[in-house]
């Protein structure tokens, strides 16, 4: 194959994917203006549905309750991830690490069924009624368990990058651990914690599942009011709604990635700097 | 041993404790609950179960009293494989489920691979555009992205692609696309697709291009390279992403429930219909123990090579 018709083959399989995956989301942000009350036809321009979703106290409570619940869980999830993070990288073998390893990484996989299920059982067992039933709080250790792994898996990633002399540096210059550990390498693992942080709290934001098993009557998060109403048939508030989150998602999205992008890049400078 | 040796060792035990303690009490203590349930008998109670550890008949210490009756069931059903007219309710939902996770699996990383490849091989500063377009769908929620195909796949003429076909004159009358395995099928294509690009991605961008190189010079045809060079090293990499499409797809419950209507079967529909209508949740505990069972070598296959991928960064 001639390096050209390579190069076409490359970007013709790229640009079928991303049609593959951007298709239906530019549908629903499509539909999301109709005037009418179909969800896939377009009958005229309107924004409707935006002002039904301003009216609709039911999804706003949802979704403070969702917000809350993940910048909970996301918080939650960085410190519980983070400490076994130096478990994982900075303790020497000991009996029972390699089963803590499973263990971190195992909820990312599990299907939410089954932790959903197990979780259940946990909160409702007669023996350990002081962890409250379900509600609120039971979702938030949920998901703080689910996005602890993820975080897990981030911050290891940085944590085994980073030159630990630095740290070394320090505690021979005197340097208390403790101070060490907030003065020098969490600067270092920041952009890995912020991207973990900002991960576990979409996470969080679009679980159904552990969020559907754990409610009850007072905690309905957005993505179980959503899955009711796709229940009860179909309405182009949802539309409406899909496209705020794509809006308010790919802003923050691409916001984080600037800065990250320009914290590594002023990083490499400095280092170029000291090297010269 | 000094002060400050003898702080530094309390300060990592507190640390490695917190993580501990969390996951005994929120990922194993539940596991083992769902075996106790699992065993126990359903009852209209709360919770709906009586638990296999009771007080003794004669009133003096405990006994455990297993009830099989929900293992008994399933077992049931694998005896009656093969009858005609048995009605094999969990039987075939685990066979439709693992089908349905292996074809996902195989679709994704045939549509996945030469994709991550693609955008690992760009230039630099694109391909960070690329990742973050690839990133993106998977931050915005996933029933939403499930709901998109609702509307693109329904079988009424509004449905959009029934409207394109009909547009286009291709067909005469909308097809039946929505609420079957096919429609199941691509959905779970479409949502899992990221979870094994991004592993195989984080791989490949590793591989030294130097390699290849080399292989070309050595006059290794392009395929004959791909076929020993960048496959091979990429091993992790594949293993990683299927194992992340592969495990949840087994146990998938909203793309069963909102694509395929009442027609799929699959176990985590009915793991979700015993827990929830049918408040049978020792039967629901059986059969996610079966599923455990079912995952448990994918799963240890999984954070072995997850392992071996975080400790293999330079």
């Amino acid at each position: 194959m001639s390096g050209a018709a390579h190069r076409w083959g490359a970007r013709g399989w790229l640009g079928l994917v991303f049609a593959f995956l951007y298709i239906p989301i530019l549908c629903l942000v499509v539909f999301s203006f109709t005037a009418g009350e179909i969800t896939t036809q377009m009958d005229g321009f309107s924004l409707r549905w935006y002002r039904a979703l301003l009216d609709d106290r039911e999804i706003q409570s949802a979704a403070w309750l969702s917000l809350r619940i993940g910048a909970l869980a996301a918080t939650a999830a960085v410190v519980v991830g983070s400490a076994a993070a130096f478990v994982l990288t900075r303790y020497r073998p000991y009996f029972g690490s390699s089963f803590f390893a499973g263990m971190t990484t195992a909820p990312m996989v599990m299907p939410e069924v089954v932790t959903g299920l197990s979780l259940v059982l946990l909160f409702t067992h007669p023996a350990l009624s002081f962890l409250g039933g379900r509600g609120a709080l039971a979702i938030w250790a949920a998901h703080t368990t689910l996005c602890a792994a993820y975080a897990a898996v981030l911050v290891q990633s940085r944590l085994r990058e980073m030159d630990r002399s630095l740290e070394e540096a320090a505690l021979d210059l005197g340097c208390p651990p403790f101070k060490v550990f907030f003065v020098v390498t969490v600067p270092v693992i920041a952009p890995a914690l912020i991207s973990a942080w900002l991960l576990t709290f979409t996470l969080s934001m679009d679980d159904f599942v552990l969020a559907a098993m754990l409610s009850d009557p007072g905690s309905t998060t957005l993505p179980v009011l959503i899955f009711a109403r796709l229940h009860h048939g179909l309405k182009p508030e949802i539309n409406a709604l899909a496209t705020i989150i794509v809006l308010a998602v790919s802003v923050a999205v691409l916001t984080a990635n600037h800065m990250l992008m320009s914290s590594q890049r002023s990083r490499l400078r400095a280092r170029e700097l000291a090297h010269n | 041993m000094s002060a400050r040796s003898l702080f530094l060792l309390r300060g990592r035990f507190w640390v490695g404790m917190l993580p501990w303690a969390w996951l005994l009490l929120f990922f194993l203590l539940p596991f083992v609950l769902i075996l106790n349930v699992s065993l126990s008998t359903p009852e209209l109670a709360i919770p709906p179960y009586v638990a296999p550890l009771q007080t003794a008949a004669d009133g003096a210490g405990v006994e455990f009293v297993p009830d099989m009756s929900s293992y008994q069931r399933l077992l049931d059903e694998f005896t009656a494989m093969g009858d005609e007219g048995a009605y094999l309710l969990y039987l075939r939902a685990y066979g439709n489920s693992l089908l349905l996770a292996c074809v996902t699996t195989l679709c994704c990383l045939l549509i996945g691979y030469p994709f991550a490849y693609h955008i690992a091989r760009a230039r630099e500063s694109i391909r960070n555009v690329l990742l973050m377009m690839v990133m993106l769908p998977f931050w915005t929620s996933f029933l939403l992205r499930v709901y998109a195909w609702m509307g693109l796949l329904d079988s009424s003429e509004v449905g959009l692609i029934n409207q394109l076909l009909m547009g286009l004159g291709i067909v005469d009358a909308p097809l039946p696309l929505l609420y079957n395995t096919g429609a199941v099928l691509t959905g779970m294509i479409y949502s899992y697709l990221p979870f094994m690009v991004l592993p195989l991605y984080a791989n490949l961008v590793k591989l030294d291009p130097r390699l290849l190189e080399a292989a070309s010079d050595l006059g290794a045809r392009p395929l004959t390279t791909f076929l020993s060079v960048t496959l091979p090293l990429s091993r992790n990499g594949i293993i990683a992403g299927a194992m992340m499409v592969f495990i949840p797809a087994v146990g998938e419950f909203v793309i069963p429930d909102l694509l395929g209507g009442g027609d799929v079967q699959m176990i985590g529909r009915n793991i979700w219909d015993d827990f929830g209508p049918n408040q049978d949740w020792p039967m629901a505990a059986a059969v996610a123990v079966m599923m455990v069972l079912l995952l448990i070598v994918p799963i240890i296959v999984f954070n072995r090579s997850s392992q071996r991928e975080a400790e293999e960064q330079p």
